[in-house]
């Protein structure tokens, strides 16, 4: 017997009666303004928080934030002056090691824990806000819900390939626990909640 | 290679050097009141626990049928799933897809799996060099120690030592123990290595039946700088991790870290459904032990873990007692229910090394009854004849005191008068109960005297 199907007929022999499924309950964020809120947290984990009208204010913004910022890409095509917005599929990803700041779009944002969900519908390449120093991410403020449930209700049955929700600049505290944001990802996020 | 050594020797080791006992007591006591912090600001976190438990629940009723569900689906999404009986099944694939790609470097992320398995030295037996990616496991492996803590691998070690193994492997100055400094030199060292490697292998947090993907959460990203840089991925995980629905992962992910370390969630949760374009992603499905500890209805609950590490955090006993005094790659109490299960008569010390105080069962975030599993084990492994044999005296002699009442007040009395007349009969190098503390001031009369001349007093 191969080993798959001796492992099926072990579970199978030993998982007990079959219990079901519970409901899931309708959770709640509780007090407060959950655009406010997320913003709070933002700051909380290391992001930058930003709240601008339009995305010429996040083009300000950027410049003076990122004046050294070489090499950059963007996910925007409005952005094509100062970025690369278009990295085509078959592209290196190691081709990105030297690239300063990405600027991406997010589809939603969540109140709770500043999370912002992305997808290969924003990613050229999967790698892209990782080996980049620092990242940029641009939510609209509608596309801001309150918990983990309702942004996978909002996700629903999305067919990517790749998806990940990014809370603020990587980090670590594997030494002594002390906070040391820029571990192996983003030493900087910058999150835009965008008005319009 | 189990140790010979048990959790009373070792910990009688690390118990060694008082003023870092503390500071690993007190270090790892702030990160469960940071658990509690965050976990209080959550108004519905008990609904939250209930249903990650009855959740799990369904998930082990119904594992057989999950399992086939998952490895259609991941198919379907271009996966190439593997199944294996035991971790030497698991290291031989690993090796197999190494070996078909030709690889002979590897960069690693997080993986208690794969520390389970022992892969890292089976594959350097086989000539392939696995560097750990995640900054706490790269401490270790340079230090060549296990992980202590399933989430803060090496919490055990000072930022000085850190400094010192890094001078001698990375190059650093000497005398450089800034956390930060640190941190920068790992990122280039490490950042060379995940641009160089041409596999990547990581762990798996959650894995979903409906949809076929996993999601792996880090805080540092070294998963995904791994991952998506290299041509191979192969994920790892134990068949326990799956759960039914995308939507599930709502409930799991709002407890993970805010249970672990107090954080709202990981930088990164990465949600991992299809191959990259040319690309192969390989997903290795473990059983070792796991279906068996399925068909022990007392232990089948420890199934449910998310391995989140709050258990270890809050225990009076791992805190004092360091996590390699577990000899086994989760450590804790969680650790002391699962290793049993998997040998016996190598664990059978871990289920003593516990207080059963109760609170590792209050923080865990899937409900866990893990001291009524520990006290249930210590029953089954004196019944098979694996207790040492100092505890197994011991235990024969209380359980007799205790089931007569006449017995238990003679004992009690003679046991106060030793304590005050002679206290060198007690605390002696004879009895374990005194190494590293203080005998208490033994009361004057028994709670049983006490109560009696207080009662009448009352009625009077
Ligand atoms: S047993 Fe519970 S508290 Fe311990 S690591 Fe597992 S999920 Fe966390």
């Amino acid at each position: 017997m191969s080993s798959r199907d001796s492992i099926l007929a072990a579970v199978a022999r030993n998982q007990p009666a079959r219990l079901p499924l519970p409901e899931m309950p309708a959770f709640v964020l509780g007090e407060g303004d959950p655009v406010e809120k997320f913003a709070a947290v933002a700051v909380s984990v290391g992001s930058k928080v930003f709240r601008v009208k339009n995305l010429e204010e996040v083009r300000q913004a950027i410049l003076k934030e990122h004046v050294g910022a070489k090499r950059i890409v963007s996910g925007f095509p409005q952005f094509s002056d100062m970025a690369e917005t278009s990295v085509a599929p078959g592209t290196d990803p190691h081709t990105l090691a030297d690239m300063d700041l990405a600027i991406l779009p997010a589809q939603l944002g969540v109140a709770e824990n500043s999370a912002l969900w992305v997808t290969d519908a924003q990613l050229p390449l999967r790698v892209l806000p990782f080996i980049c120093q620092r990242l940029a991410l641009v939510v609209r403020q509608q596309n801001i819900v309150p918990l983990m449930h309702q942004a996978y209700d909002v996700i629903g049955a999305q067919d990517y390939g790749f998806g990940t929700f990014i809370a603020g600049p990587s980090r670590t505290a594997d030494i002594e626990q002390s906070l040391v944001l820029g571990a192996h990802g983003a030493r900087t996020l910058s999150v835009f909640i965008l008005e319009e | 290679m189990k140790e010979t050594k048990d959790h009373a020797a070792l910990s009688e080791a690390f118990n060694a050097d008082e003023p870092r006992v503390n500071w690993h007591d007190e270090t790892l006591w702030f990160v469960r009141q940071k658990r509690d912090r965050a976990a209080q600001t959550i108004p519905d976190w008990e609904l939250l626990r209930e249903t990650a438990s009855r959740i799990k629940h369904n998930v082990l009723s119904n594992l057989h049928d999950y399992l086939l569900q998952f490895e259609a689906s991941a198919r379907a999404n271009g996966v190439i799933v593997h199944w294996a009986a035991d971790a030497r099944e698991h290291n031989q694939i690993v090796h197999a897809i190494l070996q078909k790609h030709k690889v002979d470097r590897m960069v690693k992320s997080k993986s208690m799996l794969t520390e389970e398995c022992h892969l890292n030295e089976y594959l350097a037996e086989n000539g392939v060099e696995v560097i750990d990616s995640d900054l706490g496991e790269r401490i270790v492996q340079l230090a060549k120690e296990p992980p202590s803590h399933i989430v803060l691998p090496s919490i055990h070690k000072k930022k000085e030592e850190v400094g010192m193994i890094f001078h001698e492997h990375l190059g650093t100055p000497t005398g450089m123990s800034d956390p930060q400094a640190l941190t920068e030199a790992a990122r280039q060292h490490l950042r060379e290595t995940f641009l160089t490697r041409r596999a990547a292998l990581t762990g798996v947090n959650f894995a979903v039946a409906e949809t076929g993907e996993f999601v792996i959460c880090t805080n540092e990203g070294n998963a995904d700088m791994g991952a998506h840089l290299a041509d191979v991925h192969i994920a790892c995980m134990g068949i326990e991790k799956l759960i039914p629905e995308r939507k599930h992962l709502g409930v799991f992910l709002r407890l993970l870290t805010r249970s672990a370390t107090g954080q709202p969630i990981t930088t990164y949760s990465s949600h991992f459904k299809k191959p990259r374009e040319g690309h192969e992603l390989h997903l290795v499905l473990v059983d070792n032990g796991r279906s068996v500890q399925l068909g022990r209805e007392d232990f089948r609950n420890s199934l449910k873990c998310i391995r989140c590490g709050a258990c270890m955090n809050t225990c009076p006993v791992y805190r004092r007692s360091g996590g390699h005094s577990y000899h086994t790659a989760v450590a804790g109490p969680i650790g002391s229910i699962l290793a049993p299960n998997l040998d016996m008569k190598a664990n059978a010390d871990l289920p003593f090394a516990s207080t059963l105080c109760g609170s590792c069962t209050n923080v865990c975030p899937v409900k866990i009854d893990i001291h009524d599993q520990l006290y249930k084990w210590r029953q089954v492994i004196v019944r098979e004849g694996y207790a040492d044999t100092k505890k197994t005296m011991g235990m024969k002699a209380m359980t007799a005191t205790f089931a007569s009442p006449a017995t238990f007040k003679l004992a009690g009395k003679a046991g106060r008068w030793f304590m005050r007349h002679a206290p060198f009969a007690v605390n002696n190098r004879l009895n374990p109960w005194y190494k590293q503390r203080d005998m208490p001031a033994p009361p004057k009369e028994s709670f049983g005297e006490w109560y009696l001349k207080n009662r009448k007093k009352k009625h009077e």
